[in-house]
């Protein structure tokens, strides 16, 4: 099962070669996806030679292979974490069980909207991030972004072959509606809203990978504790490639602000005089994209969430690590919610409150990069500090959605969210003068003005390496 | 517990916005998760309660006589992120059986009137589903001419129930979907048994909704459809509506009194009687002018009014009266010239409509848990419209006495027909025909005797008899087991030919109020119970 096929048309570990069936499904899915590739992936470098990695099977060190590749000729495959000696179902009702390698017709259901969910971002953040190539500050980020690209690309075949694989004629329909679906689209708009909004210069892209991909690391991580061991298989190995998407974002938001710092400094306070992006801008970014990335997690209430828990198909972040008690039947969480206008803590049932769990450990992780970032801000001496905003500021989905939270997660009023909404987030001036100030940089170790060079290459190659032939 | 009033005007809506554009009229669903009808729940993502319902009754209930001049109704929601997600289901967890039944009995009254008003008026009624429209959400749609729905890849009709709940998906909605729509029947067995339901193209191929468009082109489409609807009806301008002011309840003594009728409640011995006061028809408005500036204080539509608050009074707050006795008071001759009023102005719409709601208060009595018996007795006067609804109780004891007399009248040959679309004489004469035919065109006074040769009376007794017997029937009759009798007298009520909306009304009680009762919904482990618990159902596989 494990054998990787790097001959075939889709190379794999799923043995399609002995599955009619699915490579009847995939190959006739394939040109449907170069379709859309051509259409909505990254526009103007189809043709270029990229210094990209592929993974070419799944053993340690494997899935790394660099090389310079044309985006479409890139090896869209399909990989599953080998089967490892852990075969029982890790949390939830039927905890201790064996775990199913085929669909449990009751759960189909709700498996089939995880999958065809999580499946569902991967060429939406494609479409979002098509034209940034353009305004690229290195030839090294620019790089970066379609290596993420392809990746998401090959996220998408992932999911796509369990809705072949699992779901027979329901999940080819699915399959189709994910390539007809467009970010931002009014009539075929993507499924979650983060996915739809416009991401159309670096500040916003590196906060995408930071922010929006890390809600993704954290939907994979719990999905791949699922008693339904192709997901968690499947998410696993996912896991390995959005590390690097998460470390673009973290690293360049971290260059981004040691440039910034560096020119508040040098011109007195005023770094758009020189081009740069001052430090206020980069905290409304953080606001907008990091409290539109905790509306992905659900329902702070959720009866679907503890179903999804409870039906062992989506766990914890690392449920067997971190966790004793793997059945949470009878636990409580305090969320606090607003009831008759105030702010009140009440108790939740854990299962219930299983999104919020997912949230806080999101938020953790969140708050580590951040103080990453104000070290560097330390160091520069400009003697600002950035925060991340209260987890009940400007939401669209959950028990906060409908009322009006400053930054701190104070209640306020509609007219002072309203007057001080251009103060706290990412506003559409700053947004032209964010497209105003980015300018493609194609020489190579050359960086734009607004941000620091990265600490080193990819894949130990020099910063001065010709990541892209133009 | 609280009285609960159905009483409702417009400056009192929470849950829903009503405004009209021209020959539209739209509503807005928007419920206010903050105001539910009992304490225990929040009326989240524009799922309801009761409360809701009653809102949406009174809003149908206005259009009937309030709005005749549109042309089109459209309903929609308020919701940012979902159309319906149906009938509360805390609610229902948290609810007494009566209470769900009542409930459920009532939404699917006010679905009924919906479509009912809609083709007696000949508007177009439109749901506009934007978001997903789940459970009670897509009956809503059901009950609506047609069902538009917007193909965003989010937005889809669903009847989740068998799969989230373990209870009956709508409640009188897989009739709709089967009967109405005509969906094949094995399509809907898919349909009911996928939580997320369907989307636009397959929601569409399958029947289950008329159109698909997408949001850029979703308003417009509608719009020049609307615009269609309304040439097609010209001529309503100059309609005039009718304001319906509030009814004015009173209560002393255990007698709840309104202008045209009294309750006297019983507790002790679970009766109520309820009488009849039919006011003398002299200086009665007799001509349209007349009879439109009359407005809401015209008898009959007060009448029906009052009738129809006091029978939902006691389906929902005199849980333990288990027999209504009916008598009238007044002169036949006056019965028969209110009903002649409304005889000679047909074809117009305020009367037709007052005509319409008659026959709906009728049904809603034999839709009752209750049993009715009616008292023909000196000084009644059961004639035409009133005789109507002693035909529609279980009983009728008539006094053979001098004087005493019942009538029939036009009123009886088919202008207020039963829920299944038949007079109640064809009904009570099934297997005689010959005498049915008979009583056609016959509209002169009988006596006992007469009436009970003709089928009318169930018996009819002299004053010895009837003093000695229909003391004892009352008391025979609330000494049986009360829900014995309700399955009785639904049994032997609806006799004859079945029709969409007998269906949605005899399905729903029969199977419904069976499975709400089962360990498998209601049970500890019950999937009603246990909705949105931590905890997971467990079903008794036996299959009962």
């Amino acid at each position: 099962m494990s054998t990787v096929d790097r001959n075939g048309k889709i190379p794999n570990n799923v043995d399609l070669a002995g599955d009619k069936r699915l490579q009847r499904a995939l190959e006739h899915w394939l040109p449907l996806y170069m379709e859309w590739w051509n259409d909505m992936g990254p526009a103007g470098f189809q043709t270029n030679d990229i210094y990209l990695r592929t993974a070419v099977s799944v053993e340690a060190g494997g899935w790394a292979n660099f090389d310079y590749v044309k985006m479409p000729d890139y090896r869209w495959g399909i990989f599953l974490t080998p089967n490892d000696s852990v075969n029982s179902i890790g949390f939830g009702d039927h905890y201790g069980k064996p775990t199913w390698q085929e669909i449990p017709g009751e759960y189909r259901g709700n498996l089939r909207r995880i999958i065809v969910t999580q499946a569902d971002t991967e060429p939406a953040s494609v479409e979002q991030q098509r034209f940034l190539g353009t305004i690229a500050p290195s030839l090294y980020d620019m790089r970066n972004l379609f290596q993420i690209n392809v990746e998401e690309g090959r996220h998408l075949w992932a999911m796509v072959y369990l809705l072949f694989r699992f779901f027979g004629k329901d999940g080819r329909d699915e399959a189709e509606e994910l390539l007809s679906r467009r970010s931002g689209d009014e009539d075929k708009p993507r499924i979650l809203n983060a996915f739809n909004e416009a991401c159309d210069h670096w500040l916003s892209f590196f906060c995408f990978t930071h922010f929006t991909d890390r809600d993704g690391k954290f939907q994979l991580a719990s999905l791949a504790e699922s008693g339904f061991e192709p997901l968690a298989r499947t998410c696993d190995f996912m896991l390995t490639e959005e590390a690097h998407h998460l470390f673009v974002g973290e690293t360049g938001l971290d260059r981004i602000i040691k440039r910034s710092a560096e020119l508040t400094m040098e011109t007195d306070g005023d770094p758009m005089s020189a081009g740069g992006i001052p430090l206020d801008m980069i905290q409304r970014a953080i606001n907008y994209w990091f409290t539109y990335s905790l509306d992905l997690f659900g329902g702070e209430i959720s009866s679907n969430a503890a179903n999804f828990f409870g039906e062992g198909l989506k766990g914890r972040f690392k449920e067997k690590s971190r966790y004793e008690d793997h059945v949470m039947k009878t636990g409580i969480k305090i969320v606090p919610q607003v009831i008759g206008g105030v702010l009140v803590e009440d108790e939740v049932p854990y299962r219930n409150a299983i999104n919020e769990v997912l949230r806080d450990e999101y938020i953790e992780d969140c708050k580590r990069a951040l103080r990453k970032w104000n070290r560097t801000l330390e160091k520069s001496g400009v003697g600002v500090e950035l925060s991340l905003p209260s987890r009940r500021f400007h939401r669209h989905q959950g028990i906060y959605a409908d009322y009006p939270f400053d930054p701190e997660g104070n209640l306020i009023t509609k007219e002072t969210l309203e007057a001080n909404t251009s103060r706290w987030l990412l506003n559409s001036a700053d947004n032209d003068f964010l497209v105003s100030i980015m300018n493609q940089v194609i020489e190579p170790g050359k960086m734009a003005n607004w941000i620091a060079p990265p600490s080193r290459g990819i894949n130990g190659q020099p910063l001065e390496f010709e990541y892209v032939r133009l | 517990m609280d009285t609960i009033s159905f009483q409702v005007d417009p400056t009192r809506y929470r849950h829903w916005n009503v405004s009209k554009d021209g020959s539209v009229m739209q509503i807005h669903m928007n419920v206010d998760p903050e105001f539910p009808l009992k304490s225990g729940y929040d009326l989240k993502l524009n799922s309801y309660d009761l409360g809701v319902d009653i809102e949406l009754a009174d809003i149908v209930r206005r259009l009937r006589f309030e709005h005749p001049e549109i042309t089109s109704l459209v309903v929609s929601s308020g919701h940012e992120q979902v159309f319906c997600s149906g009938a509360n289901i805390h609610m229902l967890g948290t609810s007494s059986h009566s209470w769900k039944v009542n409930f459920c009995k009532f939404t699917n009254e006010t679905r009924c009137e919906l479509e009912d008003w809609a083709a007696q008026a000949d508007v177009r009624s439109i749901c506009a589903v934007t978001g997903p429209c789940a459970g009670g959400g897509y009956e809503l749609a059901l009950a609506c001419d047609e069902i538009w729905l917007i193909d965003d890849g989010n937005s889809a009709v669903s009847l989740p129930e068998t799969p989230l709940l373990g209870v009956l998906p709508g409640t009188g909605g897989l009739t709709r979907l089967v009967d109405k729509r005509m969906v094949r029947r094995d399509r809907a067995d898919v349909f009911c048994t996928l939580a997320e339901g369907f989307k636009g193209k397959r929601a569409l191929e399958w029947g289950l909704v008329d159109v698909v468009a997408p949001r850029s082109k979703f308003d417009e489409q509608l719009q020049q459809h609307l615009a269609q609807i309304e040439s097609d009806r010209p001529g309503r301008n100059d309609r005039q509506g009718i304001t319906l002011g509030p009814i004015e309840v009173t209560e002393a003594d255990g007698v709840r009194k309104t202008s045209t009728l009294s309750v006297d409640y019983k507790p002790e011995q679970r009766t109520a009687e309820f009488t009849f006061v039919i006011p003398s028809a002299a200086g009665a408005p007799t001509t349209l002018e007349e009879i439109h500036a009359a407005g809401d204080s015209f008898w009959p539509l007060r009448f029906a009014r009052e009738l129809e608050d006091a029978l939902l009074d006691l389906r929902v707050n005199r849980n333990g009266i288990g027999l209504a006795l009916l008598r009238t008071q007044g002169s036949l001759d006056d019965i028969q010239a209110w009903d002649q009023i409304l005889l000679g102005h047909r074809g117009d719409w305020f009367v037709d409509q007052i005509v319409h709601l008659f026959s709906h208060v009728i049904q809603r009595l034999e839709r009752t848990s209750c049993s009715f018996f009616a008292l023909v007795e000196q000084g009644s006067c059961f004639g035409g419209s009133m005789l109507e609804i002693a035909l529609a109780c279980d009983r009728i004891y008539m006094l053979d006495e001098d004087g005493v007399e019942v009538q029939r009248s036009p009123m009886n040959e088919g202008l207020l027909p039963m829920t299944t679309d038949i007079t109640r004489t064809d009904c009570r004469l099934l297997g005689e025909q010959e005498l049915a035919k008979s009583t056609i065109g016959n509209h002169s006074r009988l006596d006992a005797t007469s009436a009970e040769k003709m089928g009318l009376v169930t018996e009819a007794l002299d004053e010895f008899d009837y003093e000695d017997m229909v003391p004892v029937a009352i008391q025979e009759r609330v000494s049986l087991s009360p829900d014995s009798l309700t399955g009785m007298e639904a049994n032997l009520r609806f006799a004859g030919p079945e029709n969409m909306e007998s269906k949605v009304f005899g399905r729903l009680s029969a199977w419904q109020n069976w499975i709400f009762i089962r360990p498998n919904a209601t049970g500890p482990q019950g999937a009603l119970t246990l909705y949105g618990r931590p905890e997971r159902p467990e079903f008794a596989w036996d299959r009962v």
